[in-house]
């Protein structure tokens, strides 16, 4: 029962205001040596069986098309857990 | 009477008072749900505002893979006239039927406010009853509301007239090259998208004014033209 990881990050270029928000509240917190916060997604997603280039393929896709907004956000990473 | 389709998402707010301004406009309201394969025979079609499947992924990521959508695709590829208000809009981005995308507001902000806008394009199935250049105010409320595209859409839209409605006097967010753009329109003028909502301002006391009236009458008389 593999499990895949997929990682989505806001474009370098696009405003964060999530991360921006939370960047302002550890500053509040006196953890002044953080100098930005990106937020972004990690999925978890179960597989019926084992991870095979097959279903990886259709991941892949996946994220690029449905999990991810391309316009908005990178795919940083689809990988299988448990070998990063 | 002209049968207009309102597409109701788990999640969507505002479908039984587009339902309501769509009647009041004089077309019949035809209640369209999100997990049905067919339009049921409308001649246009709705996306009203809301929460969409509780805004879980994006505003509009999920609703714009409900089965609704699929059927709408081909529909709005022959010309259906659609429109999309409030998270309708965002549906709508999310499902490429018009271009660009919107994010959240500067500081996240929950914006909620009579927009004072100004009619910038007439030659739209959902804007032909309003004069170029004229002013309206309608209630605008949302999260996630600020139009954003790369810059050579948000040049190529302003260009061809596919910028449908712009805020002013400053009711529009202030960040971006796109900042002032409240609704657009693909290359036909037949989906339309757009922040502010019509329906809220349809009938007297209810609402800012009876300004988006016109967009129920404007595609009314747009499917008279069509036929």
């Amino acid at each position: 029962m593999a499990r895949v990881v997929v990682e989505v990050m806001p474009k370098p270029e696009i405003l964060d205001p999530q991360g921006k928000a939370v960047a302002e509240v550890l500053g509040r917190l006196g953890i002044d040596d953080v100098t930005g916060v990106r937020q972004g997604k990690r999925f978890e997603l179960h597989l019926a069986g084992e991870a095979t280039e097959e279903n990886l393929t259709q991941i892949r896709r996946a994220a690029e098309e449905v999990l991810a907004n391309s316009m908005l956000e990178d795919v940083v990473s689809v990988h299988v857990a448990g070998l990063d | 009477m002209a049968r207009i389709g309102v597409v109701t998402f788990p999640g969507s707010l505002d479908d039984g008072q587009t339902a309501r301004a769509v009647a009041l406009a004089g077309g019949q309201p035809v209640r369209i749900w999100h997990a049905d394969t067919e339009l049921d025979g409308v001649e246009a079609v709705v996306l009203p505002g809301g929460f969409s499947y509780g805004d879980y992924l994006r505003p509009g990521a999920l609703a714009a893979v409900a089965p609704i959508i699929e059927a709408l695709r081909p529909a709005a590829a022959g010309g259906m006239p659609v429109l999309g208000v409030g998270n309708g809009f965002q549906i709508l981005c999310e499902t490429g039927l018009l271009p660009g995308a919107l994010v959240a507001n500067p500081g996240s902000t929950f914006r909620c406010l009579d927009a004072r806008l100004r009619v910038e394009s007439t030659t739209t199935a959902w804007t032909g009853g309003y004069t170029a250049g004229q002013r309206i105010t309608l209630p605008v409320r949302n999260e996630h509301g600020q139009y954003m595209a790369d810059e050579n859409t948000v040049n190529h839209l302003q260009q061809t007239g596919r910028v449908v409605l712009r805020y002013e006097g400053g009711t529009g967010t202030t960040i971006g090259p796109a900042c002032n753009i409240a609704g657009i329109a693909d290359e036909r003028g037949k989906v339309v998208g757009m922040m502010p909502h019509p329906e809220h301002a349809v009938e007297p006391a209810f609402g800012p004014s009876t300004d988006g009236l016109d967009v129920f009458t404007s595609v009314l008389t747009s499917l008279l033209e069509t036929v």
